[in-house]
């Protein structure tokens, strides 16, 4: 494969370009409504029209308003028809020659869809996933090519550090530093890993991404480990993704058989084989020690940094490692320069964020917007409010790791330093709208429960430290706790956050800190008065 | 070897570049509690007790496997640490059941000389006392789960002294537990030596030798050393 | 890393003889093959552990320990990553599934009222499979379906939008068939 062969697919593909398109979304959300059933009687109503000629039926990614799939896109009508059913085939062919179908319809032009901005959810809704040609049509692999024929090791990673990409797996760490490091230490074995582990409940932007363009993920990681020095990658997905490790599978399969993963790719020196790695449900496993762990085929337990990753990481070697939305920004970055990505955004905060938008929202989906962009403009304008004329009560981000945003603060603008102001994070982009009818303890004791489930056990504070959290919002929510609960309660939190060996444990706390932050009224007003000695909050003495 | 001049709680000195910072304070005779470290087993920094405060870092760092470094300055008893210290060991003895009185470890036990060191008169924590079982099936040696802190200690002997990886944890979070062979009783396990470094290892009274009183039932670490010494070292004088 | 590039004979073991499983369960002969494509390198154990439950259904001590003799694994180790990981399961499922997300965006919406739902027509408890053997309940931590909260997985389908009624509905197909 050369940049020829590149160029011939692309014509190929856009020559075979038919008149109309109806794009069907296939991602999980839509198939779980039957989109394939959806797909499949378009496709025979197509041929009984006789259409073959002037229509394609595509099966797409994620077209991000998930709660009103299945979805089905007209080109060039512009027409998003909503709910659709396998029945409503032949009518939405029909009116292909004019008419109006008996389906409803939705405004692509309303604002969910106008105030995106679209780089990582480019192709996502638009390119099949399952052809590489059609990747490939939408300016796929240039970037790669570019790379590894005019760029040297050390330009790949200042055009990375000039982007000011952070990492969007949460910690918003500089992916140009990162991948310097790496580059750097010495070895001459080292690996990429895609943390493709997102475990965040409430959140699936990731999940989109693979299934909707896994080549972007793919592309970034070859881009990422011709930058660093690595011949070798680890995708590490979650099992509760079957849907996109068929898809992975299908992409790095394609990839290698047109010469783009594997070896000499481009007929270039640089070689790079992707395997992948399913996780076995462990929420830890997003944290990147416990990760490579696990891909050791290890119980998923953290270890303290330093050795950090990029010295020390995968069986002992030099290690990058970057979630799937992160990788999927780099082809971009690319293809059209670190200079169009810095410009985009906020001055620290560069480039868009994806979110995946649900809870008590007339509008559940997908949404990628400009980092900076006001809570406000996300949860009321594109989101549309709550639902049955419902008030908004805060926005939570960063699942179990983050934090409850009140409504008196929807004006925040989303980037990496304001939602740590609020005692939140940016996270991996899971925002759960909450409504009036919700109740904030509860919710605390909800996170906290997971991360008591998830906790792997290795070090005390995350491990008994989160039980007697819970036991103690328990005891809150039962009205059976006192003042005194809830300052054990307070300085447990602060305890487990300073001690724990990794992010699990020291986020834990976060839920229910900015909870008591923002609505400690609604926790004082479960608790009992205090009486010593008659409740149950006796000081227990160490027997000797 | 570099050597690296560093400050610990005020005092200023060398150490040997790749030495821990618990290596470094030991030689310089400041003591710094532990609880999941063993001489001779790698470290793992899990218990959190060895947290100390380093300048610049806003992070608490645990001292077992944190590396010196040129110009570091180290805080090992801040009231802050104290405080964390005390509650790490509030919570150990709320998660399980330990009742010092009736131990074959009282007097001593690890845990129990620990809690004396940080001034631990009583526990604020609810005690969640949860059911664990005794494995009394092997020949020589007994586990009380009741009484174990997960602390690893005998996995890590298991495996990288002895070499048979006879010990693991199973499980996760607060339902962890330490298993023999295919979690099942000891007593049937076909990897076990019965070479007994678990049991010298435990901090508490969770793995005992049979048949020993509380008196007798003294751990003997140096014995660890000795055969960490003679395998890796080569040197075997005892 | 440990990794056995050479796929050597095993001795012969009293679980296992030298080429499949001494019950002579292809399925076994099908995880050996399974095994040989990972070269039996030890890093691949959660690969095989999945492999193994996906023909096996679960996995029982007799199969654990015959991965643990073919990859030249502590037993210790196999038991230890297989109960680590919530997604193997060591005990047989029932006939039909229900899994219930249990995701933040499915709880807010009243995932928590369609497990107590089930729970209480069933008589058991999230996790546990009726007395019949008919039908195991299960909660999910997230299976990305936000969009469409709250989802329940029947027997591996994904079902948007359920309610309590809807799934009771759904179960009481199951004990009645």
């Amino acid at each position: 494969m050369i940049l020829n062969d590149l160029n011939q697919v692309k014509e190929k593909e856009q020559a075979a370009q038919k008149k109309i398109v109806l794009r069907c979304c296939m991602a999980a959300g839509c198939m779980s409504s039957d989109s394939k059933g959806v797909k499949e009687q378009l496709e025979k109503a197509v041929a009984d029209a006789g259409l073959q000629s002037e229509v394609e039926v595509r099966g797409v990614g994620c077209m991000k308003l998930c709660c009103e799939g299945p979805l089905v896109a007209v080109d060039p009508k512009n027409e998003l028809y909503v709910r659709v059913t396998a029945e409503n085939a032949p009518s939405i062919i029909a009116a292909l020659k004019g008419g109006k179908a008996n389906v409803e319809q939705t405004d692509p032009d309303a604002a969910f869809f106008k105030k995106q901005f679209s780089i990582v959810l480019a192709n996502s809704g638009v390119v099949d996933p399952e052809r590489i040609e059609s990747y490939i049509a939408a300016d796929g692999y240039l970037a790669l090519h570019e790379v590894l024929n005019e760029m040297t090791p050390k330009d790949v990673v200042e055009t990375m550090v000039k982007s000011g990409l952070r990492g969007r797996g949460g910690a918003g760490f500089p992916t140009g530093l990162k991948w310097g490091t790496v580059a750097k230490s010495p070895g001459a074995k080292k690996y990429v890993i895609c943390n493709a582990d997102e475990g965040d409940p409430g959140a699936f932007m990731d999940r989109s991404v693979l299934e909707s363009d896994p080549h972007s993920v793919l592309e970034g990681m070859a881009i990422a480990a011709y930058a660093v020095g690595a011949d070798q990658g680890y995708l590490y997905v979650r099992a509760e993704y079957p849907l996109a490790i068929a898809r992975l599978q299908l992409a790095i399969k394609q990839a290698k058989q047109m010469g783009l993963l594997g070896a000499g790719i481009f007929e270039s020196p640089f070689n790079f084989n992707v395997d992948i790695r399913i996780g076995a449900g462990a929420f830890v496993c997003g944290e990147e020690t416990a990760l490579m762990m696990s891909v050791e085929g290890k119980r998923g337990t953290p270890r303290p940094r330093p050795p950090f990753p990029a010295e020390s990481g995968l069986f002992g070697c030099p290690t990058l490692l970057n979630n799937v939305e992160t990788f999927a920004n780099v082809p971009a970055i690319y293809r059209k320069g670190a200079e169009w990505f810095a410009a985009i955004g906020t001055e620290k905060s560069k480039g868009t964020k994806v979110f995946a938008l649900a809870g008590k929202i007339k509008n559940t989906g997908l949404i990628e917007v400009p980092m900076g962009t006001p809570l406000r403009t996300i949860v009321e304008e594109m989101g549309g409010g709550a639902p049955d004329g419902g008030k908004i009560k805060a926005v939570q981000t960063g699942g179990p790791s983050g934090g409850c945003i009140p409504s008196q603060h929807l004006d925040t603008p989303v980037d990496y330093e304001s939602l740590g102001k609020l005692g939140s994070i940016m996270g991996s982009g899971g925002m759960i709208v909450m409504d009036e009818g919700t109740k904030m303890v509860d919710v605390a004791r909800f996170f906290m429960e997971f991360c008591m489930d998830e906790s792997c056990g290795k070090c005390i504070p995350c491990r008994a430290g989160t039980v007697q959290m819970h036991n103690l919002l328990d005891k809150i929510l039962k009205r059976k706790a006192t003042a005194r609960d809830l300052a054990k309660l307070e300085e447990l939190c602060d305890m487990v956050r300073n001690t724990s060996l990794c992010g699990l444990g020291q986020t834990a706390p976060n839920p229910t800190m900015s909870t008591l932050r923002f609505f400690r009224n609604e926790y004082e007003e479960l608790l009992q008065p205090d009486t010593f000695g008659a409740g149950a909050t006796h000081p227990q003495t160490v027997t000797k | 070897m570099a050597a690296k001049t560093l400050t610990i709680d005020g005092k200023q000195i060398t150490a040997e570049e790749g030495e821990t910072i618990l290596q470094a304070a030991t030689e310089a005779g400041i003591k710094i509690p532990t609880l999941c470290h063993l001489e001779g087993v790698y470290d793992i920094g899990a218990c959190r007790l060895c947290l100390v405060e380093v300048t610049g870092t806003p992070k608490l760092l645990p001292a077992c496997t944190l590396k010196v470094a040129e110009g570091m300055e180290v805080s090992t008893d801040t009231e802050r640490l104290r405080k964390y210290r005390r509650m790490t060991l509030e919570l150990l003895f709320a998660e399980r059941n330990h009742v010092c009185a009736v131990c074959v470890a009282n007097g001593h036990c690890e845990l129990q000389t620990l809690a004396y060191s940080q001034g631990l008169d009583h526990v604020r924590y609810e005690y969640t006392f949860p059911k664990w079982s005794v494995d009394n099936t092997h020949r020589l040696f007994g586990m009380d789960h009741n009484r174990c802190i997960l602390c690893t200690r005998c996995v890590r002997s298991c495996w990288h002294i002895e070499g048979a990886g006879t010990k693991n944890v199973s499980g996760r979070g607060g339902k962890s537990r330490i298993i023999t062979d295919l979690n099942q009783p000891w007593g049937d396990s076909e990897s076990c030596t019965e070479c007994g470094k678990c049991v010298m290892s435990c901090p508490t009274g969770a793995l005992f030798k049979k048949g020993s009183t509380v008196g007798e039932s003294v751990r003997d670490r140096d014995k660890l050393e000795f055969i960490v010494n003679a395998r890796e070292k080569k040197q075997w004088n005892a | 890393m440990s990794s056995n590039s050479t796929p050597v004979e095993t001795p012969p073991a009293k679980n296992g003889t030298q080429a499949g499983h001494a019950s002579g369960d292809k399925r076994f002969k099908i995880l050996e093959v399974h095994m040989k494509k990972h070269q039996f390198r030890h890093d691949a154990l959660i690969e095989v552990l999945h492999k193994a439950q996906e023909l096996f259904g679960y996995l029982e001590d007799d199969l654990l320990l015959f991965i643990s003799h073919k990859l030249k694994l502590p037993p210790s180790r196999v038991y230890g990553v297989a109960t680590f990981y919530h997604f193997f399961t060591l005990k047989p499922q029932g006939q039909h599934t229900c899994v219930v997300c249990m995701g933040t965006a499915c709880y807010v919406k009243g995932a928590d009222q369609v497990v107590e739902a089930v729970q209480n027509e069933l008589k058991i408890k999230a996790g546990e499979t009726t007395a019949d053997n008919k039908v195991s309940l299960l909660t999910a931590r997230c299976i990305g379906a936000c969009g469409i909260a709250p989802a329940v997985v029947y027997d591996g389908t994904v079902t948007p939008r359920q309610t309590p009624a809807s799934t009771l509905e759904k179960i009481n197909q199951w004990v009645k068939s």
